[in-house]
């Protein structure tokens, strides 16, 4: 259990860094380029495709969101959240998943069973 | 790559680590490369500890099982860079083209242990459709694959999930077969720190 708590602490920091500390795009942005939510053209289009379909990214995708008013660093920084965020979902669903094959329950209930 | 700063926004230490590099392994630096080098603090060093961690850390599965792995997830996610890097490493980890080969071309077919082809059905599953259920879990429990080994597995594709979108999205160059070679060795000598 140690070397996993290891591993898992290893990605918390990732994302935590990703999201809650300093960078040239805004926590806001930041956090809805991880989540693919909240996002106005032409970055919307941009994020989504990181998120769902990665191999159509163009560079005329990219340049419409540096013609928008983004700096290559703000999209380098919501390009790696988008990417994070989406393998993250996945990586919860397969763990909860996981979860309700080995107990019969979601990760998430197990918090709520606990005794008084 | 896509953004120029991820070719040449670096400062001088780091421009000299690439010519270094360069030298020793007679290959350009690799994209792979240059994107954790660039603002490291940023991603770069937080995602190569838990990279590391993922594909080199203590786990039931080999150094040669996690590489195939990450071949296998990119191949899902079709990113030419990771199926070429982690193909080249997984062929010198386990000393077995065909067994590489094999899996890639299909996994239902290939000579391998029951538990590992059972874990990449559901590797499979959840990098092409982004979701799995308690029944492929399930199947992979079956196939007496353990509870520590399946977080292990996702923990690879976790990584894979992540770097091949970035490795497609940056639109990193896709080099001949002796660069993946040369990062083949490094890979194995050095890890991903």
């Amino acid at each position: 259990m140690l070397t996993e708590d290891k591993k898992r602490t290893a990605y918390t920091a990732v994302v935590t860094r990703v999201l809650e500390g300093d960078g040239r795009a805004s926590r806001a942005g930041r956090r809805a380029a991880f989540d693919n939510a909240r996002l106005a053209e032409p970055l919307r289009t941009l994020i989504d495709k990181v998120a769902k379909h990665p191999t159509r990214v163009t560079n005329e995708d990219v340049a419409a969101v540096k013609a928008s008013g983004e700096s290559e660093d703000q999209i380098f920084e919501l390009v790696i959240c988008a990417a994070i965020g989406q393998a993250t979902r996945q990586y919860e669903t397969a763990l909860d998943a996981l979860a309700l094959a080995m107990t019969g329950k979601k990760r998430s209930e197990h918090a709520s069973e606990d005794p008084q | 790559m896509r953004l120029k700063i991820l070719n040449s926004g670096y400062g001088f230490g780091t421009k000299v680590l690439f010519a270094f590099i360069h030298a020793v392994s007679r290959q350009p630096v690799p994209d792979a490369a240059k994107l954790v080098f660039y603002r490291p603090d940023f991603y770069g060093a937080p995602m190569k500890e838990f990279t590391h961690e993922a594909m080199r850390g203590p786990s039931a599965w080999s150094v040669g099982d996690r590489e195939l792995m990450a071949a296998f997830v990119s191949k899902m996610n079709e990113c030419e860079f990771c199926i070429g890097a982690h193909t080249a490493t997984a062929v010198r980890a386990y000393h077995d083209k065909a067994k590489v080969s094999a899996v890639l071309s299909d996994l239902e077919t290939a000579s391998i242990e029951e538990p590992l082809r059972a874990t990449l059905r559901m590797l499979r599953k959840l990098t092409r459709e982004h979701a799995v259920n308690a029944d492929d879990m399930r199947a992979v429990l079956a196939a007496s694959v353990s509870r520590e080994q399946i977080e292990d597995a996702l923990a690879v594709c976790l990584a894979f999930n992540t770097t091949d979108r970035l490795a497609d999205a940056f639109g990193f160059f896709v080099p001949g077969p002796k660069a993946f070679e040369a990062g083949a060795k490094f890979l194995l000598r050095r890890g991903y720190r």
